[in-house]
């Protein structure tokens, strides 16, 4: 690697780590947050890992074209309702990854 | 990984570093989710903290404080998972550097991400306001996916934040008339 890039991944790197710290720097002062902030904080799980798995299921197309029907779909959809009854992550990873497996060897 | 893409392509540093800020920005908000549930720990424990932080850190120990709001051990709860996590990570970093070309391409790997976040989404909807917030930001994030550096994530995230806040208050409204 160049020295360039050595000095981007360091500063890249304090970066994340500042992105990852702030909040938590200031955690002491902000332990009376008002009950309307503490609702909007409450749906950023549901919000965030929302949007990190929906891109690649619904755009696997070519170069992440909009593709609704695909294998994707059908296994996270099988994948989703294994978790959501049984609660068990490892498997529903298996039941994702073996549908998509079959159904790309079907299509 | 967009940031070595930028990287191997010649991109200035300038563009290289906002793209890695923009990308991480999530960040900014499980900091501050997090902030309200570990107040009461040591600046020195926060740091360690922040410095553990992950996506899956961050789902597993929210997770278990929504459904245990009072659990006593918070901080070794998160240390337990974001330690092994991070650990992994750094090691399978190198597995992958140096073995990645092995893996057969018949077996769809990639795939395994979005099925973690699946997978961790699910506990994380528990009424009708997360549920909005989860479907809302889902949409907008498959529709937003071409904008530029991940904005697309940061628009779908805060969409998915603000349709939930504002299902949370009308619900909540009605509950209080009814």
């Amino acid at each position: 690697m160049t020295a360039t890039a050595w000095i981007v991944a360091i500063i890249g790197g304090l970066i994340t780590f500042g992105e990852r710290f702030v909040f938590l720097a200031i955690a002491h002062r902000t332990a009376t947050v008002s009950p309307h902030v503490r609702e909007a904080l409450r749906m950023i799980p549901a919000a965030a890992l929302a949007a990190l798995a929906a891109p690649a299921v619904f755009r696997a197309g070519t170069d992440g074209a909009l593709d609704l029907v695909n294998p994707r779909v059908l296994a996270a959809g099988l994948a989703l309702v294994t978790m959501w009854r049984t609660r068990q992550i490892l498997l529903t990873l298996l039941v994702g990854l073996a549908a998509l497996v079959a159904l790309q060897q079907l299509l | 990984m967009a940031a070595l893409e930028l990287i191997s392509n010649g991109a200035n540093a300038a563009v290289v570093l906002g793209t890695v800020l923009i990308i991480n920005a999530r960040f900014l908000l499980y900091s501050a989710s997090m902030a309200t549930r570990f107040a009461d720990e040591s600046p020195a424990r926060r740091t360690g903290m922040a410095y553990l932080l992950t996506d899956q850190a961050y789902a597993v120990t929210i997770t278990k404080l929504d459904r245990e709001p009072e659990y006593g051990s918070r901080w070794t709860y998160f240390a337990g998972g974001a330690l092994p996590l991070w650990a992994m990570w750094q090691l399978y970093t190198l597995i992958g550097a140096l073995a990645g070309a092995i893996i057969p391409e018949s077996i769809p790997l990639a795939f395994a991400i979005p099925l973690v976040f699946i997978g961790l989404v699910v506990p994380a909807v528990t009424d009708r306001a997360t549920f909005a917030a989860a479907a809302s930001s889902a949409v907008v994030a498959v529709v937003a996916a071409d904008l530029p550096a991940n904005l697309g994530l940061l628009a779908a995230a805060g969409t998915g934040i603000a349709v939930g806040y504002l299902i949370s208050r009308t619900h909540r409204m009605q509950g209080t008339t009814a």
